[in-house]
């Protein structure tokens, strides 16, 4: 149970900092739009890259994130990054030697807008989701017209992630006091019968959910729970984020 | 007139079993019952027909002056609450306040009018200063206390408690105790811990094998070992059933904490 704990509680970095204090609709739209501004951008520009890098720190900062704490987040990153290190080896030709390896040229353009635009996007969401609790986040998502069916569902997730984690680690438990602990693939029976009754007790769980929504007067519509506050203010504030990296990615485009 | 009226109550599973078999019931305005029972005597199926979740097979469930019919649904579970056996069922909101709301939210209250219930549910079980914390990172005595704030948000006419002691440490269940005792609603609590319904409730009624087999003082009814022996229930050992009489008297109808 520690684990899923971490898992969603551990993304939120506690702070009063300006940027946690604006409201959670505005960093997620600035948070999307940054990231379709840094895709939106020519992989030869690396001056904007930087320039977006530079945003983000400077977001980072002062939102006083450590960067330890945003760095050992980005680990997240690394899996995708592998299939990147594979581009200049397979791609076609102009190739160049370095090191005693043939890199293609466009190989390596194209491991570099990956690894380039992953990392920015990676970042801009590690400073959202540690300048905003979950609850606040779901808040925001219902506040940008998101349905409200979606932002349930999503809610449920966060809401379920423990207990099923939790059922999940005592069912290996019990499984590990009688002796039996699958690692390889020829046991692969025996973790598909223990994730089968996993998805059986979920799912019983989900009636027994509903049951209580129910018995609460629940119609199949989510209700309001929240006043609508529009805080004009603070979105020209975190509108700035986007806006400036749109701008780069237009001045590429252009000077291109 | 009663608060619940339950008459002739019958109710079959989808395979074909019985599991209430004609069930009677009446509970007064005010009152506390404990219906006890054995693990599968149905008192789970019975709790389900009090806000119309399950439909019976035969006979009448009334609430109020209201018959629990598909038409009234809506004013039936607004009038009774039922607080489930794993708050994990019942909270399934990101935050303590959003699954307060859920219930007032649902009838129609917005705005002011909604949080002004959801603090006023939350204060009666003594968890006002908790409002913005998630339900996954409460205790699991934080957490029962929270679902039963869940229901009386929902200004109900009749509390329904299902096991309420499953799962609580001495300290959360005399707590729980203690915040029922005060709520002065009509409740019926469905429970085996016997203790904790001499605690709470003057009278008792026995539900076995899908019938009421047994209804009186609560006192009354936990003194016949032989009673108790036949349904697959025992009171704790060292607890002297003809002490229960005397500290008890069943004509007081008022509950004294067990000392």
């Amino acid at each position: 149970m520690a684990a899923g704990h971490a898992g969603i509680a551990g993304l939120h970095h506690a702070g009063d900092s300006a940027v946690h204090r604006l409201p959670a609709e505005a960093k997620v739209a600035a948070t999307v739009l940054f990231v379709f501004a840094v895709v939106a951008t020519p992989r030869t520009a690396v001056w904007a890259f930087t320039a977006d890098a530079a945003l983000i720190a400077g977001v980072a900062c002062l939102a006083h994130l450590p960067a330890r704490y945003v760095l050992r987040r980005l680990r997240i990153e690394l899996p995708f990054l592998a299939f990147a290190v594979f581009l200049p080896f397979v791609g076609p030709s102009p190739r160049s030697d370095l090191l005693g390896m043939s890199l293609s040229h466009s190989g390596l353009w194209a491991a570099w807008n990956i690894v380039a635009k992953g990392t920015l996007g990676v970042l801009a969401a590690i400073v959202l989701a540690a300048t905003t609790p979950v609850a606040e986040l779901l808040g925001g998502l219902e506040r940008l017209h998101v349905p409200r069916v979606l932002v349930a569902i999503t809610g449920f997730m966060v809401r379920y992630l423990d207990v099923i984690a939790g059922e999940a680690g005592r069912m290996r438990i019990a499984r590990l006091s009688r002796g039996y602990d699958p690692r390889w693939i020829w046991q692969a029976r025996g973790v598909a019968a223990c994730a089968g009754s996993l998805f059986v007790r979920s799912y019983e769980r989900g009636e027994r959910v509903h049951l209580a929504m129910l018995s609460r007067g629940y119609t199949g519509a989510m209700p309001v729970l929240h006043d609508h506050r529009p805080a004009r203010g603070s979105w020209a504030a975190a509108v700035l984020l986007p806006a400036s990296a749109a701008a780069f990615a237009a001045l590429a485009w252009t000077a291109a | 007139m009663a608060a619940v009226t339950v008459s002739g109550l019958c109710f079959d599973y989808p395979d074909g079993r019985r599991a209430l078999d004609g069930v009677d019931l009446e509970v007064a305005h005010g009152e506390r019952v404990a219906v006890l029972g054995p693990n599968g005597a149905g008192k789970t199926t019975l709790v389900l027909h009090l806000n119309g979740i399950l439909v019976p097979s035969a006979g009448s469930v009334t609430v109020g002056e209201l018959a629990v019919t598909k038409e009234n649904l809506a004013e039936i579970r607004r009038r009774v609450a039922i607080v489930f056996q794993d708050p994990d069922d019942q909270l399934f909101m990101p935050t303590v306040h959003d699954d307060v709301a859920f219930g007032p939210a649902n009838l129609g209250l917005r705005g002011g009018s909604l949080e002004d219930r959801v603090h006023e549910a939350l204060d009666k079980v003594g968890m006002g200063e908790q409002v913005a914390r998630a339900p996954h990172h409460l205790s699991f005595g934080e957490r029962r206390r929270v679902a039963v704030a869940t229901v009386l948000a929902m200004q109900p006419d009749l509390l329904v408690l299902d096991e309420p002691t499953s799962n609580l440490d001495p300290a959360a269940r005399r707590e729980l105790a203690g915040i029922l005792l005060q709520l002065e609603l009509t409740t019926v609590v469905v429970t085996h811990d016997l203790p904790y319904a001499l605690e709470l409730c003057p009278r008792s009624v026995i539900l076995d094998e899908g019938r009421i087999v047994a209804d009186g003082p609560t006192a009354d009814v936990l003194a016949d070992t032989e009673l108790l022996r036949a349904h697959r229930l025992e009171l704790p050992r060292g607890f002297d059933p003809r002490y229960l009489q005397v500290a008890m008297p069943p004509s007081t109808g008022i509950v004294a904490p067990v000392t």
